[in-house]
């Protein structure tokens, strides 16, 4: 977190009462996005010390677009996501210990220690992944909106996507089918400004405004490096959905603060240092938020270390948790591929005889 | 000869290619600013320029078609996928469109083109990102499948397959990138397709793999050497074409053959070797063939479950011991 002040001078109006949000839901989502601060921060620090495998995606920085966007939400409306979804999971719901413990690939994890990273699902809180395949889970929440439809219920489903998937021939193919079947989808591009190492003005020659427009869909853009402008936004948006409104699809501003992934570099050709420097010190949503809450008369510092104090001590609580928790038992290699073994008939063909 | 890298080796044979003819290029994610998501196409834009080293969005099924039909107008592409995994989205466009041009049009449409870029898991990195997509590409007439283990053969073989005139899936090995080894530096070092090649010369029995399980079936058969078996590791290098008469000879001399591969067991390489085995030397063999392989499942994250699921030297040394009754 940057120290740099970003209070207007004079700015005397509580920002709160212009989004409606009480001081008390202001107060939770700092707790919350201090949380996911502290929580990826153990993450990478697990990934260094090669607790945590494989891929490793980290939310730094994008905090506000996560909170601001799933706090407005219902516990049975759906959240599904692509591969950079730790904190998305623990905003719908999922421990912040079961979390690090899938991390960990342990046992205790959200899905057993089989999905990693990438895969974290939770049925239960209607956290339905963690998906790798960049667009994969767009066409699949489109289909979690028909069945809200199918069975005339009042949720909905949020979909988050990065820029870069917005190219993938299945998101146009998705949003179509929403909008001539009225779904009840919030299609949500955490627009953070990069695929990896490439600049989405590289390869789109139009707006992201644009992408859902030719299908119908209503579009809007909100600055999720706002957490309060990002909850009143999609708490409206929640709202219009859920009364059959149809689909909307949201340019969600947003930047990350570290690299790709664990393997790739913050910066480098395809992003200036000075740019995340720049990034970091005047839209770091925490940043914003605080100083807002300082300007309210809501939180003062020392308010503010208590908060992140107990972060801290959830994110070091959800370490030791997945350090003690065993790795899956060896039975589980065959548990899960089938739901179903059939009477008649072989299903497995590696010819171990272990399952 | 030169020492290099197994992604070395793979860029020195893009450079020729792209130098020695103006109608090969390159394209895929990351494949230009960003020299590649394994940095096989290091420095290649500076060299060639943003026609030949082109930078994609993330529309695998998109670029692929893009290149296909560049294919059948008279280019020669050549499609990076950041790793096969992703190529299941564009997978319609290898087969439907690649694999099929030249025989629907009754061989008015050659359709020189590759399709490369790592498959087969890596360090866990879980189900989606963890799979051995050879069989996929080699079930379908039309497609050539290249699978190669060593730098050298990674030269040799990319050259000879782009130069090839029908498309080629020519998978790689995330694990092997940084492998080493002797290469020669001749322009023209290329690898005829369908050859296979001894990589260690036994008698007692036959290890028949491809592509990175080489390097497990090098690890096994000298590991069997201090039990006094000496096993023949067959590296097929092309499955389609295939060199059954490499596969028939070791066959012939060991009487006794395991299948090593990455992938899962149905319908696998493997099966499809095991059958022509079978057929064609069934009087020549004195055990049943076994096979060692992924176990059937999707591959998980934890670090152990892993490990089971992946095919070990332990089990090829096990199922070595089988076949020998020993
Ligand atoms: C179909 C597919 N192609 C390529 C990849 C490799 N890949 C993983 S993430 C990524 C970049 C995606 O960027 P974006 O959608 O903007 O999401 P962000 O990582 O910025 O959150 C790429 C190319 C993949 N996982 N799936
Ligand atoms: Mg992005």
């Amino acid at each position: 977190m940057a120290d740099a002040t970003t209070k207007k001078k004079g700015a005397k109006t509580d920002v709160l009462k212009q989004y409606g949000v009480s001081p008390e839901l202001a107060l939770d989502m700092m707790r919350d996005m201090l949380l996911y601060r502290r929580f990826e921060e153990k993450a990478e620090e697990g990934y260094a010390i090669g607790k945590i495998g494989g891929f490793c995606h980290l939310h730094i920085g994008q905090e506000g677009a996560c909170v601001g966007s799933i706090k407005p939400l219902r516990p049975d409306d759906y959240v599904m996501s692509a591969y950079r979804e730790h904190t998305q999971a623990i905003a719908k719901g999922v421990t912040p210990n079961a979390v690090m413990a899938e991390l960990y690939g342990k046992a205790d994890g959200a899905s057993g220690g089989k999905g990693g990273s990438m895969h974290i699902f939770d049925a239960e809180v209607r956290f339905m992944g963690g998906h790798g395949i960049v667009g994969g889970q767009v066409p699949l929440a489109t289909g979690i909106a028909w069945k809200i439809k199918y069975r005339k219920e009042d949720s909905v489903v949020i979909v988050y996507m990065g820029d870069a998937a917005v190219n993938q021939g299945g998101f146009h193919e998705a949003l179509n089918m929403a909008a001539i079947w009225d779904l009840p989808a919030i299609y949500v591009v955490e627009n953070n400004e990069y695929g990896m190492g490439t600049a989405f003005s590289r390869v789109s020659k139009t707006d992201m405004t644009t992408k859902a427009l030719p299908y119908g869909i209503p579009c809007s853009t909100v600055d999720g490096q706002d957490v309060l402008a990002t909850y009143a936004h999609f708490r409206g948006l929640a709202e219009e959905v859920r009364g059959g409104g149809g689909p909307r699809f949201v340019n969600l501003q947003t930047y990350r603060f570290r690299g790709h992934s664990m393997s790739d570099p913050v910066s480098g050709t395809y992003r200036p240092t000075k740019e995340v420097e720049q990034k970091k010190a005047e839209h770091d949503p925490i940043v914003t938020l605080r100083e807002q809450l300082f300007a309210a008369g809501h939180l003062d510092q020392d308010g503010l270390e208590v908060m992140d104090q107990e972060a801290r001590k959830i994110a070091q609580d959800a370490a030791d948790f997945a350090e003690n928790s065993p790795p899956p038992d060896a039975s589980q290699l065959y548990a899960h591929v089938w739901a179903e073994i059939n009477a008649n008939g072989r299903l497995f063909f590696d010819g171990r005889g272990e399952h | 000869m030169a020492v290099i890298t197994y992604r070395e080796a793979l860029n020195q044979a893009l450079h020729e290619e792209m130098a020695r003819d103006p109608d090969v290029f390159l394209m895929g994610e990351e494949v230009a600013q960003y020299d590649g998501a394994y940095k096989v196409s290091k420095g290649l834009l500076a060299e060639y320029g943003d026609m030949r080293v082109v930078d994609s969005p993330i529309s695998e099924l998109g670029f692929t078609g893009l290149c296909v039909g560049a294919s059948m107008a008279g280019l020669r592409p050549v499609v990076e996928f950041m790793t096969f995994n992703f190529a299941f989205l564009a997978i319609d466009q290898v087969i439907n469109s690649a694999a099929k041009m030249y025989y629907m049009s009754e061989g008015q449409f050659p359709m020189p083109i590759v399709f490369r870029g790592p498959t087969g898991g890596a360090l866990q990195l879980s189900a989606q990102h963890s799979q051995a997509c050879e069989t996929y590409y080699s079930h379908a007439p039309g497609c050539k499948v290249v699978t190669p283990a060593t730098p050298a053969d990674a030269k040799g073989l990319l050259k000879a397959s782009i130069r090839d005139n029908d498309p080629v899936a020519f998978m790689e090995g995330e694990l092997l990138y940084n492998l080493k080894g002797e290469v020669p530096e001749d322009d023209d070092y290329v690898i005829p397709l369908g050859v296979a090649d001894l990589k260690n010369e036994g008698g007692d029995v036959s290890i028949v793999t491809h592509g990175k399980m080489v390097h497990v079936a090098l690890q096994a058969a000298s590991k069997l050497e201090k039990d006094g078996i000496y096993a023949d590791v067959l590296d097929l290098r092309t499955i389609r074409p295939l060199d059954m008469d490499a596969i028939l000879t070791t066959v012939r001399k060991t009487n006794r053959v395991v299948y090593l591969e990455e992938g899962w067991p149905y319908a696998g390489t493997g099966a499809q070797i095991v059958s022509m085995i079978q057929e064609e030397a069934f009087d020549d063999l004195d055990a049943p063939i076994l096979r060692v392989t992924q176990a059937d499942v999707p591959m998980p994250y934890a670090k152990n479950l892993e490990l089971l699921a992946k095919p070990s030297a332990e089990r090829v040394i096990e199922a070595c011991k089988k076949v020998l009754y020993r």
